[in-house]
């Protein structure tokens, strides 16, 4: 039996119907097309899946559809502006701060989420926030060179 | 100055290293794919959907070893939404991928815990998983074996009945798990000893790991009722794939095409072919579409880990440090399948010495693990670990500097290599000197803090390659390429484009192609796809330099001998020098419709030449002598890459392959039961190292050209996994004054021999 939910993504209004069982990232990627958030594990480990839930950071795959009526959602497809990308993405850009790309909007939606709490942090603040986003392939060294960069511009 | 004349086109030019001032490459512009990745629109191998598609989920067999009697797929057949099944009843033999085809589903015996053994397709995820439940298959449990050296033991549970060791004299009549026995080196090893004032021996062992690429393995497959299939998914290298699936379903290679999506991390575990016959035989039974995608679970029980080794090193130097001999014994288990890296562990355990006296003797094993997969610089890491951490310890002893001692038996140019050539040209001397003028290399050290050093080795591969070069209507060029870009090589390729062509960067683009749009390429593995498909590139460039050419001498009605190509204009040169206005690339192509049609260059060949690639890496760790828990203070990488094309790249592969063995040395470890069963197969239990765990890492890129490459390049993806291992185990020993043997020196493995060292004074 699926189960309605009335949601905002990216600040639109989406309906959708879920079964029981459907995780959050299940539906965006399944029934939404909304395919930028990735499942690396589906057990909460890897962060690949980041999304936010009323501002707040969250793994997609901890969380079931069912539970997000009337909340809003972010995913890595509303961190730019049309065109125009956040700083954090052309940071990331920047800095080569991507070798396969996969865990990169996972990067890119837990960065904001972190600059937007703490526009200032410093490296190990930076590294023990994205400690939750596994990435295999950089070392992370230039993930982190990135976040302080973009956290430096969006200070102004 | 970069200036060629419009020569005939099949003389692209040598493929000898030529200096030249570099204007795009060196510099390290955006990544063509960069935006795509950035907001989440690149589509990965999940990303993709096919209208009507089905989901495929795969049964897989929770014993490690056991006979399969009897598989009924009936009752899941019956239930509503399944659209087929397979088993090994849908697969015929196949004797040129008989080790693929009893791996990606299971045939007489289950080999290892998550051996495919039947799969479904079905309308949802849900009834997929429901049906997987209603197959009933019967098995006869055999006793099992996972570990190396007890697999060798005559005695051990047999895997193949069929294995009769390969490399030995005469080959044994009796079955063994023993897959086979290699042997490199020369000169007279007892005589070496004889020599040495001091020698050292001891055993190591290492566990296997992951690669542990964060995207699961992924595809969608569709075959029409004619016969004609397509897939996609993410591969390192799609003419492999297609060639083999199409083997293993019985179709033509002309029938197949494949696509490879973007690709999630891969590093040697995505040259392998496990869910796409299966998911195109699913296909081709429900006459729908077929997306498979493995959990995370799956990736770690049934795709490919390294190999776990037993290795013996004994070295002997002389009391001012010259080593006398080097002896080495790895043995390998590689899973359930021949494929263990032991002759490449054998090959590069010495490669870093020039010795009179070497011996390195490998032993490739099978047990009841998953078939395993190549992992960056495929079994080099684990026999340099432990020729490295002997090769420290007898610096050591005799008080000697260990880069001093490295330099002073370093092999060189037109020395004898350990495994058999003579090096040409290589940069290990230029590494470890510049990790010796490293600032990290005096920064002083505090109480249990120590510093390590080590240098190792990677090959590095060509293979065959071709490419293709297309000069779009307005000047703007777009090159296809038949190796899945892993780390940011379409960035590569455009600027060895541009470079050529003399064009600026952003006006070419690069794609890679499916295969059905062009010949056979090698998968992107062995270092190969900056050097094999960059240099296609350029040779396909210098001839689309002479199509230009001809062009504009067809333009200005003069001999193409007399029309030379300069920073991407053709010139009037010798006696008609001056007498026209150059032409663009751009005004060449705007007119190619009245001088010819379409200008393309392509370039197709076995590439040769990759030259071998060195590192030394400089490692200060602090050892808690409380809990056993390692902290890397800092990490410094010294690679040569030849020449570094876009260097953040290259210091990203460099700083990438350090902290994956920085995991392997100190956390990441396959842990089984005694009842043959992965105990941590999940990012939980299996811990990759995480941005916390971690300082910056620092990277010197030294550039020794390559003289079998135009530009200079050597490969550089593999190499900077080899040294860590080892770097961090002689830091660790510095630090707590202990020789750590065994990886992963997890904090209880360091604790455990802290207590032993303290008991035993
Ligand atoms: S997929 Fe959600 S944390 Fe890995
Ligand atoms: S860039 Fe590949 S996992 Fe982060």
């Amino acid at each position: 039996m699926g189960i309605h939910v009335s949601t905002k993504i990216n600040g639109d209004d989406v309906e959708f119907v879920c079964d029981a069982e459907e995780t959050l990232l299940d539906v965006l990627r399944d029934r939404l097309n909304l395919t930028g958030a990735k499942e690396g594990c589906a057990t909460g480990d890897c962060g690949a899946c980041s999304v936010t839930i009323d501002g707040r950071l969250t793994c997609s795959c901890l969380t079931l559809g069912a539970e997000v009526e009337g909340r809003e959602i972010g995913t890595v497809e509303g961190v730019a502006k049309g065109n125009e990308l956040h700083p954090i993405q052309q940071k990331i850009l920047d800095n080569a701060a991507l070798q396969c790309g996969v865990c990169t909007p996972g990067i890119v939606v837990a960065a904001k989420a972190l600059l937007e709490k703490k526009p200032d942090p410093s490296e190990e603040e930076i590294r023990y926030w994205m400690a939750g986003n596994l990435c295999r392939c950089t070392g992370y060294d230039k993930i982190i060179r990135a976040i302080q960069d973009a956290a430096a511009e969006m200070r102004g | 100055m970069a200036s060629s004349t419009g020569e005939a086109p099949e003389s692209k030019g040598t493929h000898q290293y030529q200096p030249r001032d570099f204007k795009v490459v060196g510099t390290t512009p955006l990544r063509p794919d960069g935006v795509d990745k950035v907001t989440g629109r690149a589509r990965f191998g999940a990303d993709m959907n096919l209208p009507g598609q089905l989901v495929g989920k795969v049964l897989r067999s929770p014993h490690p070893h056991a006979k399969l009697v009897s598989i009924d797929t009936s009752e899941a057949e019956a239930l509503p939404g399944v659209k087929a099944v397979v088993t090994r009843d849908d697969f015929a033999e196949n004797e040129a991928h008989h080790d693929i085809l009893c791996n990606i589903m299971a045939r007489d015996k289950v080999l290892y815990e998550g051996h495919a053994v039947a799969a479904v397709a079905a309308t949802s995820r849900a009834i997929a998983l429901k049906a997987l439940k209603k197959i009933k298959v019967v098995y006869d449990i055999l006793p099992h074996v996972t570990d190396v050296d007890e697999a060798m033991k005559a005695d051990a549970p047999i895997l193949h009945d069929d294995m009769f060791t390969h490399g030995v004299d005469p080959m044994p009549t009796t079955a063994s798990n023993i897959a086979g026995r290699c042997e490199f080196g020369h000169g007279d090893v007892d005589a070496g000893f004889e020599q040495a004032d001091i020698i050292i021996e001891r055993n190591f062992k290492t566990a296997a790991t992951h690669q542990g690429y964060i995207e699961p393995h992924a595809c969608v497959a569709t075959v029409t009722s004619d016969d004609y299939g397509e897939l996609w998914g993410c591969t390192q290298g799609h003419f492999v794939l297609r060639n083999v699936s199409a083997s293993l379903v019985g179709m033509d290679v002309s029938k197949l095409r494949v696509t490879a999506s973007e690709i999630g991390g891969g590093f040697g575990g995505k040259t392998t072919v496990f869910l796409e016959p299966v998911c195109l035989m699913l296909a081709k039974k429900s006459g729908k579409p077929v997306k498979m995608a493995m959990t995370r679970d799956e990736v770690f029980k049934a795709s490919g880990p390294t190999a776990s080794s037993s290795m013996d090193v004994k070295i002997g130097c002389t009391k001012d440090g010259r080593i006398t001999a080097g002896f080495a014994e790895v043995r390998y288990q590689g899973g359930a399948f021949r494929g263990a890296p032991a002759d490449f562990g054998a090959m590069c355990a010495f490669a870093c010495y020039a010795l009179e006296n070497v011996k390195a003797i490998g032993w490739e094993v099978v047990t009841n693990r998953p078939k395993g997969a190549a992992y960056r610089a495929p079994g080099a890491p684990m026999s340099v670990y432990a020729v490295e951490s002997v090769v420290d310890e007898l610096a050591k002893a005799i008080d000697m500097d260990p880069i001093d001692f490295r330099l002073k038996n370093a092999a060189r140019n037109g020395d004898k290599s350990s495994y058999g050539p003579k090096f040409e040209s290589l940069g290990l001397v230029e590494t470890l000197e510049a990790a010796k003028n490293h600032p990290n290399y005096q920064i002083p050290l505090g109480p249990n803090q120590g510093r390590g050093v080590a240098s190792g080795f990677w090959f590095n591969f060509g293979g065959e390659t071709c490419s293709t070069l297309n000069v779009n209507q307005d000047g703007t060029v777009a090159i296809s390429v038949g190796t899945p870009d892993i780390g940011g090589s379409r960035a590569s390729m455009c600027q060895m484009a541009a470079e050529e062509l003399g064009i600026p960067y952003d006006q070419v683009r690069a794609i890679v192609t499916d295969t059905s749009s062009l010949g056979f390429n090698d998968t992107t593995e062995g270092s190969r796809v900056t050097f094999s498909s960059g240099m296609a590139v350029i040779f396909a460039a210098r001839e689309i330099i002479g199509k230009l050419c001809e062009r504009a001498a067809m333009m200005w009605d003069i001999p193409v001998e007399a029309v030379k190509w300069e920073e991407g204009k053709a010139i009037p040169a010798g006696a008609n020098a001056g007498d026209f206005e150059p032409l663009t690339l751009a005004e060449i192509a705007d007119a190619a419709g009245g001088t010819g049609g379409p200008i393309a260059g392509h370039h197709e060949y076995n590439a040769d030449g990759a030259g071998v690639s060195f590192g030394t890496h400089l490692v200060d760790t602090e050892v808690d002598p409380e809990t056993g828990f390692v902290k890397i203070l800092r990490y410094t990488v010294i690679q040569d890459a030849g020449k570094a094309i876009h260097p953040s790249y290259v210091e990203g592969q460099f700083q990438g392959g350090a902290v994956q063995g920085i995991g392997w040395a100190l956390n990441e470890e396959y842990i089984y039961g005694d009842d043959g069963k992965l105990q941590n197969a999940g990012f939980l239990d299996y811990r990759l190292p995480v941005a916390s765990d971690l300082p910056m890492i620092d990277t010197v890129i030294v550039e020794v050209p390559n003289p079998g490459h135009p530009y200079g390049v050597r490969g550089v993806g593999e190499t900077g996994i080899v040294p860590p291992l080892a770097a961090i185990a002689n830091s660790v020993s510095d630090a707590a004054n202990l020789r750590m043997t065994e990886l992963p020196m997890s904090p209880p493995r360091i604790l455990k021999a802290i207590h032993q060292a303290e008991a035993a004074e």
